[in-house]
């Protein structure tokens, strides 16, 4: 497997930082090499922050941030208003957006591979707070196939446990089956 | 066993691998997250360790310097305006020639503010009489720092462990933190020949006359140029012991006939091997990762530089009115050459501007200038400036 770059945008308190260690941890669980790094901005809730993965079978040595992503995560749609989030997404690359509105409502209508999915609500059905993050983790997973969703719960179960691994590990089957697996997967990609 | 970790959190249990019994720190960003992790390590019990909260870096110093004079293995860390706040006390514990180690989470130096990378602080304090060593990536950040205890220990100097804030701090990687039972084997308990002890009274940091200052002044200077084999020593023990090599004074990579050479500290190389690697339109050239910077490796470089036409020394601050700094100690290095290299010299990524994989076609195109480029800020966008300020 050759490098995949992914970027993931959010604001300051919605675990940005936190997913995107998640998905490089969950990278090593099936015996690939991950990277991930934050691009704080203003330290504060609310603000919007940046957050950056790599996934390859041989250890990344760049520590550039990520220009040109195959896959966007967007953790607040408001976000798309900001100038410069989308930019340099890869052709063929695909968009996740945490929103409760389809892609046309959002005014995606015509840009391919563009997947919502209302992980807010989701996360706060389940967790009890509105944290998009691992739901929308799994929610990438079960698009791309790029790892299996067990890669994702065995790493929250070296993170937490009791109620809070439940109610995520819950939450991620629940956002997995909620958006079409495998849409987004090398040869499904347009 | 290589394991995902943020560089902080691998730093901190390297640190703890090393058992320090004084640990005093104040935090500051991009540091924290290093004396964070190392204060739970003491509060879960994992390290039986004096952890001392202070109310400033100069303070925090000052603790490690009275720790480690008294005997014990000591440990602090900083970055940025925290390390300018130490300045003073970091002369007094090299001048004293006391053992003990400090990261610095390379941070940019105000004002402007910024919270970002660059290695302004460190090089800030370069004179202080330390030992400096860059980290290329978080693995050798970890190595470097259990390797720092025993140079600081032979030499009796202490060493800063210079480690790229955020770009390495903050960034989660496959990190192999070595056993127990082999950093115990490679770092034996810290005997200080010269502690300070009630029951053998002595006085540390006393008045020096005229009669005797430049003596000990020469006598520092030459236990930082005899520390050189130390810092290669310590490493080869270290390759022997756990199995990895951290990079020695300095090491060169790349096709032995390039005429090209690029001279970096720090991580930034990572980007730049792998722009080697994937540009192979690109001409030839050698990566110099230098990696102690105190003290400064001149027969290592002399050596190294050794065929090429062009070196391009990129560094990650500079001083202002003058140019770079690592530059200009190349530069000096070169003139005991016939033929030396054509040295041009570039500060890139100040403040913690990304530096991106095309940079390193940028840097190879100066070799092909007419004169070589004395220095400049390489990445500044001078549209962005006024006129008369460019």
């Amino acid at each position: 497997m050759s490098l995949i770059e992914i970027r993931i945008h959010g604001r300051g308190g919605q675990g940005n930082v936190v997913a995107a260690n998640l998905l490089a941890m969950a990278a090593f669980e099936i015996g690939r090499h991950g990277q991930a790094f934050p691009n704080f901005g203003a330290e504060r809730r609310g603000a919007p922050v940046m957050a950056f993965v790599r996934v390859a079978d041989a250890p990344i040595k760049r520590r550039c941030q990520v220009l040109r992503p195959a896959y966007l995560i967007i953790q607040d749609d408001a976000l798309l208003h900001v100038p410069g989030t989308t930019d340099g997404l890869l052709d063929g690359g695909g968009i996740l957006i945490n929103s409760p509105r389809t892609p046309e409502q959002l005014g995606l209508g015509g840009v391919p591979n563009v997947v919502t999915l209302g992980a807010s609500q989701l996360a706060k059905e389940h967790l009890g707070r509105p944290v998009p993050n691992t739901a929308l983790l799994a929610a990438f997973l079960s698009l791309t196939g790029l790892f299996p969703t067990e890669a994702l719960t065995n790493v929250l179960g070296n993170k937490f446990k009791g109620a809070v691994l439940e109610n995520n590990t819950r939450l991620i089957h629940e956002a997995a089956a909620a958006v079409p697996a495998g849409l987004w997967l090398k040869e499904n990609a347009a | 066993m290589m394991q995902p970790l943020e560089g902080s959190q691998a730093l901190a249990r390297a640190v703890a691998l090393c058992r320090p019994q004084v640990v005093a720190a104040y935090p500051i960003t991009p540091q924290t997250h290093i004396v964070e992790n190392i204060s739970k390590l003491v509060a879960d019990g994992v390290l039986n360790c004096e952890f001392v909260s202070v109310e400033s870096e100069f303070s925090a110093a000052s603790v490690v310097l009275g720790a480690a004079a008294a005997g014990s293995r000591a440990y602090t860390a900083t970055a940025s305006q925290g390390i300018l706040l130490m300045n003073e006390v970091l002369y007094n514990i090299a001048g004293s020639r006391i053992p003990l180690v400090l990261t610095c989470a390379n941070r940019a130096v105000s004002s402007p503010l910024s919270i970002w990378n660059d290695q302004q602080d460190s090089m800030a304090v370069r004179d202080a009489g330390w030992i400096q060593l860059y980290c290329a990536d978080n693995q050798e950040a970890v190595d470097t720092t259990i390797q720092a205890f025993r140079i600081a220990e032979a030499t009796e100097l202490p060493v800063m462990v210079c480690v790229d804030g955020f770009t390495l701090t903050h960034t989660l990687e496959g990190i192999d933190i070595p056993e127990v039972a082999e950093v115990d084997a490679f770092l034996p308990p810290f005997e200080f020949g010269r502690k300070l002890d009630p029951r053998n009274p002595k006085s540390l940091g006393t008045l020096l006359s005229p009669d005797f200052y430049p003596e000990a002044r020469h006598s520092h200077h030459m236990a930082l140029e005899k520390a050189q084999a130390v810092i290669e020593q310590v490493d080869a023990d270290f390759a022997a012991a756990i199995g990895r090599r951290s990079g020695g004074l300095l090491t060169v990579e790349g096709p032995e006939d390039a005429r090209i050479g690029i001279l970096t500290l720090g991580s930034v190389i990572g980007t730049f091997r792998e722009a080697a690697e994937e540009g192979t339109d690109l001409p030839a050239a050698k990566l110099i990762k230098l990696r102690s910077f105190r003290p400064f490796p001149v027969e290592a470089l002399k050596a190294a530089v050794a065929g090429l036409t062009d070196l391009i020394v990129v560094e990650r601050a500079l001083s202002p009115g003058a140019g770079g700094i690592v530059g200009a100690e190349v530069r000096a290095a070169m003139s005991e050459l016939a033929d030396a290299p054509r040295v041009h010299n570039v500060a890139l990524g100040l403040g913690g501007r990304d530096i991106p994989m095309s940079s390193y076609a940028e840097l190879l195109a100066l070799a092909e200038r007419d004169a070589p480029l004395r220095f400049a800020v390489f990445d500044a966008d001078l549209n962005k400036l006024p006129e008369e300020d460019r």
